[in-house]
């Protein structure tokens, strides 16, 4: 007996909302067996990473602060995916957007107001899209491919905040260390639940992650995307600029990036280290696919990828695991999400060899 | 300047441009082979990893390298399997291979993080070397000379026998190819599977020939620079030679500007470590223009291969 793939006449959405869950399952069970042999205890493992988190209530705000950036940056990378322009420089983008925001701190220092931290998130947003207009603009002017132009991007943005922090923004009073000074209280993300750490961050990005669904599905921007998209071609025979799309993509998916990277610097952080690029401008790639480059699913598939990563510090301290670890877990997770996607064009079905027919 | 100067920076330009040389090579064939593989970092990580630890346990250079290309080669077809059998994404996946890549050195080489690992040395006797213009012709280690050597062996692979008129087709003209009976997604697997041994072999210079001992992520975007190198050298291997050392010369002025003073020390140093960022961006944009649009890609590139549609 032989099975057989058949194209699906048109891709399954069960599918596609069922094979990610099914990749996250199947992480856990291959993350065990690898693990386990690589000498670790892998049950354990995956018993740290994926459930201590979800059980032990205590853990709950470290997954909200984790989930806000990724979710704020992988939502603006799913409507750049969308568009097919692959903007993978996220992690410049929004490290840009931390220094933009943080200028406009360093200037209003020494003032008071709530209009100061406002401003700053603007500057955050458009320093993010900024810098995500260079690829734009080499790409719609001169054909230059945003792959390789966007992650180029990425490491001369860490070479950018490395100048600052080392340089011209080092903080007088930091006895040496490469830090810009500490936020003031207007400066900083404002607490929202008492005696938690989570802030207004997270509120906003589920905000935005609701506006963009709206935006997608409702509106004519959402339309020229997808279908740009989906098919470039028909997409400038209705009428809709290919050009006008990649701009729009990578400021939606820059400014966003940039957001996340202010509200990361005005809240975790406090002020501008060395240490600041965290990858999750890299992780959101992995939370906008395992969403399906779906604002409801980049949620989800952002809250998944925050418990792996403060999982990752429970077994780094519980059963001394290494937190390297946990970028393995997530990359199989994403090899697993894109083995899957077969399921979703394809069927599988059973074929009588050509042998047997022919004898019957 | 004083030859006491040009022959460092001779032989740092070279050590600097073998890795980047190197994984070009591996990924210009698998692009010639329709197959675009992003997971270049990735794979450069693993080989370094690998080849740390095995020097460290066995003192072999040539083991480890071997093993560096077996084990990148293998992360390949983990690629492979996902794009070309089950037709995945090539841009998702190779950006999950790269993912997979930083995870898994940073998880295997956490032993040997910081040890020391005894540099790759010229394979000529010292007195060859001992005179300074000598030096730039006997004084690098095997995996230059091996680089080189490649450079050749791809160029005459490619243009002169039969299996690389094959590859070419299948890169070209999928369709074709396959009507005529060849095994388009066979094909693909052998050049994927050579970009990833390649790479891994450009990871084993990190380690032998630049920073001798592992630090995480110690490619520092030096496989992306690689990709970057092929589509400037127009698929074509001695292009991809020219570009790979003027690309090295560009991180040895990086090198220099932080060791020296004078003139360099005007500009920040951070600006000198974007240099071959900002130089692969220009570069990028200076082909676009003068190409004027019409692109010498394989035109099956990044594209997957569907016989039964």
């Amino acid at each position: 007996m032989q099975f057989q793939l058949e194209k699906r006449p048109a891709p399954s959405r069960t599918m596609r909302i069922v094979t990610p869950f099914a990749a996250v399952a199947l992480t856990m069970v291959l993350g065990a067996i690898v693990f386990t042999l690589l000498g670790y205890d892998g049950l354990a493992a995956v018993r740290e990473i994926f459930f201590t988190p979800l059980t032990n209530s205590y853990k709950w705000q470290d997954l909200a602060v984790k989930a806000t950036p990724l979710v704020i940056i992988a939502v603006g990378l799913s409507v750049s995916y969308r568009a097919n322009v692959w903007n993978i420089g996220a992690e410049g983008q929004y490290i840009v957007g931390a220094i933009a925001g943080t200028g406009v701190g360093l200037l209003t220092h020494t003032m008071t107001g709530p209009w100061i931290f406002p401003l700053m998130l603007l500057a955050g947003i458009a320093g993010g899209a900024a810098y995500a207009a260079i690829p734009a603009f080499l790409r719609t002017q001169f054909k230059v491919n945003e792959i390789l132009t966007t992650l180029m991007l990425t490491y001369v943005s860490v070479q950018l905040l490395n100048y600052l922090v080392f340089g011209p923004w080092k903080s007088p009073t930091s006895m040496g260390q490469p830090q810009t000074v500490l936020f003031s209280a207007d400066q900083s993300q404002p607490y929202i639940i008492p005696g938690t750490i989570v802030q207004v961050g997270t509120p906003i990005a589920i905000v935005v992650a609701l506006l963009v669904w709206f935006v997608m599905s409702r509106s004519v921007f959402g339309f020229q995307v997808r279908a740009v998209g989906a098919s470039p071609a028909a997409a400038r025979y209705g009428g809709f600029s290919a050009n006008r799309t990649v701009w729009l993509a990578l400021l939606v998916s820059g400014g966003l990036a940039g957001l996340a990277g202010i509200l990361e610097a005005t809240g975790p952080f406090g002020r501008l280290v060395p240490q600041f690029p965290t990858n999750y401008g890299f992780t959101a790639i992995i939370v906008a696919f395992l969403g399906r480059l779906h604002p409801l699913g980049v949620l989800i598939a952002g809250t998944a990828l925050a418990i792996t990563f403060v999982g990752g510090e429970v077994a780094q301290t519980t059963i001394q695991l290494p937190f390297a670890a946990v970028g393995i877990f997530q990359a199989m997770m994403l090899f697993l999400l894109l083995a899957g996607d077969i399921f979703v064009r394809y069927r599988f079905k059973r074929s009588v060899p050509e042998a047997t027919r022919a004898a019957a | 300047m004083t030859l006491d100067l040009i022959i460092p920076i001779i032989i740092t330009l070279v050590g600097a441009s073998t890795p980047i040389l190197l994984a070009g090579l591996g990924e210009l064939v698998a692009e010639k082979s329709g197959v675009l593989n992003l997971g270049v970092e990735g794979m450069m990580l693993i080989g370094a990893v690998i080849t740390v630890a095995v020097v460290l346990l066995t003192g072999n250079h040539w083991l480890a390298i071997v093993c560096a290309a077996g084990a990148s080669a293998a992360a390949a077809l983990i690629f492979g399997f996902l794009t070309l059998s089950l037709s995945a994404n090539q841009v998702a996946t190779g950006l999950a291979l790269t993912i997979f890549g930083t995870g898994f050195s940073a998880l295997f080489g956490q032993p040997y993080t910081g040890k020391a690992v005894p540099l790759f040395r010229s394979p000529f006797p010292p007195e060859l070397a001992a005179d300074p213009v000598w030096r730039v012709v006997f004084g690098y280690s095997p995996l230059v000379y091996f680089s080189l050597i490649m450079v050749v062996a791809v160029w005459w692979f490619l243009q002169r026998t039969r299996a690389g008129l094959i590859l070419r087709a299948v890169g070209e003209n999928d369709l074709s190819a396959h009507s005529i009976g060849y095994s388009v997604i066979g094909v693909r697997y052998l050049a994927v599977a050579f970009g990833g041994a390649m790479a891994g072999i450009a990871g084993s210079c990190f380690p032998l020939i630049l920073t001798p001992q592992w630090v995480e992520r110690l490619t520092t975007g030096r496989g992306w620079i690689a990709l970057a190198l092929v589509v400037f050298a127009a698929w074509r291997p001695f292009r991809l030679l020219a570009g790979a050392y003027l690309f090295g010369l560009v991180m040895t002025l990086e090198v220099y500007a932080k060791a020296a003073g004078g003139g360099f020390r005007v500009l920040p140093s951070e600006l000198w470590a974007a240099l071959p960022y900002l130089a692969t961006i220009l570069v990028l944009v200076l082909i676009s223009m003068r190409r004027g649009g019409s692109s010498s890609a394989p035109a099956c590139l990044g594209k997957p291969f569907l016989p039964t549609g």
